[in-house]
């Protein structure tokens, strides 16, 4: 059963999704009372699943993408701009898809009442930003380098510098969160949460990479960040690659 | 010819974290129509973890068709019914201190499924959480649509009578009750999608 329901024709590809991370990572604690025990049922894809929320431009204003001026004054810390292309796994764009973020401030702070971490607020600095990729897939935020942050997984624990993303994609079925990370980071090797990806290739993927072409020189370095979201399966009406 | 080979890899998921609220809901998308529409229904619930704790720290998304079956999305193109003017059929709304959460939205219609079948009206649900490294995505069925559940073709896939309860929605005043119990005995029964 579960063999026949693996690919429709017409539905989202199923390889490849093993590269997520698991439910269960204990060296993640969070994962080990909420990670669902009980096998999960492969579902076909139907319209529900190949439908999925779309946003229209309305709503998103000018300035929703630079977090840097979303307040009186600059925020403190390093100016940099984040960018790249949301694109599927044969290379098309994801055009036209809202793209939210998130992040702590330079100092590793959420402005967030549930962070507890004694670092200074920064009253200049929210750190939520969202738009949509343009026809090419393309997205581009500024804002400024989040801090690393503490927390209470295990003695001494540290996240690397992140910034949260979230992704709808075309369907029900490609819907992402993930985080994006700095190339170089020393935290890496003890971040259970980086590290619940344990395919070596698909961590690399959720490091971003240092971007001098971009780098606006005198103001803000870049870091170029692309997502892959899952393909489809050719459909029968598709016409073959050439 | 394309081949496996030129494929890119796709980009691994990460947990949503604990700090959210301040991006992801800004705004209240927990309301897909008006209180004062006139077939506007509730839907509430909390969700559990593994002892039984309420989950402060979780987002629900909804994606469902509206009362017509129809699909707010190009892929659905039967023109032959309507779609409804400002219902997007996307809704999200966080957990309070007590693990709860209200979506105010319509029952929507019974929409297409594999070989031709039709399948019981339902919503999609995706949990996020703290400690989620991906989401979590489930269905909330109705509990008076007992003949369409029984010939439902995504719940036929469910073998356990107990689980397959666990996405039927239980009646209350004005709407329905769907908790979602992340693990343990009565866990929720979750899709790979
Ligand atoms: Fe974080």
């Amino acid at each position: 059963m579960a063999q026949q329901t693996r690919n429709i024709a017409g539905g989202y590809r199923r390889e490849g999704s093993e590269i997520h991370p698991p439910y269960l990572y204990p060296d993640y604690k969070g994962t080990r009372l909420r990670a669902p025990k009980k096998p999960l049922i492969i579902v076909p894809h139907t319209l529900s699943e190949l439908t999925g929320p779309l946003f229209g431009h309305t709503g998103i204003g000018p300035l929703d993408n630079d977090l840097t001026r979303q307040h009186e004054g600059e925020p403190l810390g390093e100016r940099i701009i984040v960018h790249g292309r949301v694109m599927d796994e044969d290379g098309r764009p994801v055009r036209n898809s809202l793209i939210e973020i998130w992040q702590a401030n330079a100092a590793g702070r959420y402005a967030h009442k549930g962070d507890q971490h004694p670092a200074p607020l920064d009253p200049n600095f929210s750190g939520a930003g969202r738009c949509m990729t343009d026809d090419e897939g393309y997205y581009r935020f500024i804002t400024i380098k989040p801090g690393a942050y503490p927390w209470g997984n295990h003695p001494n624990a540290w996240r690397p510098a992140h910034i949260h993303f979230s992704l709808f994609g075309p369907a029900f079925a490609t819907r992402l969160v993930t985080q994006m990370y700095f190339p170089g980071d020393p935290l890496f090797y003890q971040d259970p949460i980086f590290q619940s990806v344990r395919d070596p290739k698909a961590q690399k993927r959720l490091i971003s990479t240092f971007d001098l072409e971009t780098t606006v020189p005198e103001w803000a370095l870049a870091f170029r960040f692309d997502i892959v979201l899952r393909g489809r399966d050719a459909t029968p009406f598709e016409r073959p690659h050439a | 010819m394309s081949s496996e080979r030129s494929r890119a890899g796709i980009t691994p998921s990460q947990t949503v974290g604990p700090f959210f609220h301040f991006s992801l809901l800004k705004e209240d998308y927990s309301r897909l129509v008006g209180s004062d529409h006139p077939s506007a229904i509730r839907i509430e619930g909390t969700v559990y973890d593994g002892t039984g704790e309420v989950v402060p720290d979780a987002m629900l998304e909804i994606w469902q068709a509206n009362s017509a079956g129809r699909y707010a999305h190009p892929e659905d193109s039967r023109e032959g019914l309507s779609l409804e003017e400002g219902f997007s059929g996307f809704g999200r709304c966080g957990t309070d201190s007590e693990g709860r959460f209200t979506f105010i939205t319509i029952k929507p219609g019974p929409v297409p499924g594999p070989e031709g079948k039709m399948q019981a009206p339902h919503i999609l649900v995706s949990v996020f959480a703290r400690g989620l490294l991906k989401r979590l995505t489930t269905r909330i069925y109705f509990p008076e649509e007992e003949e369409a559940n029984s010939e439902d073709p995504v719940l036929a896939l469910i073998e356990d009578p107990e689980m397959k309860k666990t996405l039927i929605a239980h009646p209350i005043e004005g709407g329905y009750r769907f908790d979602v119990h992340l693990q343990g005995e009565s866990q929720t029964a979750f899709f790979d999608v």
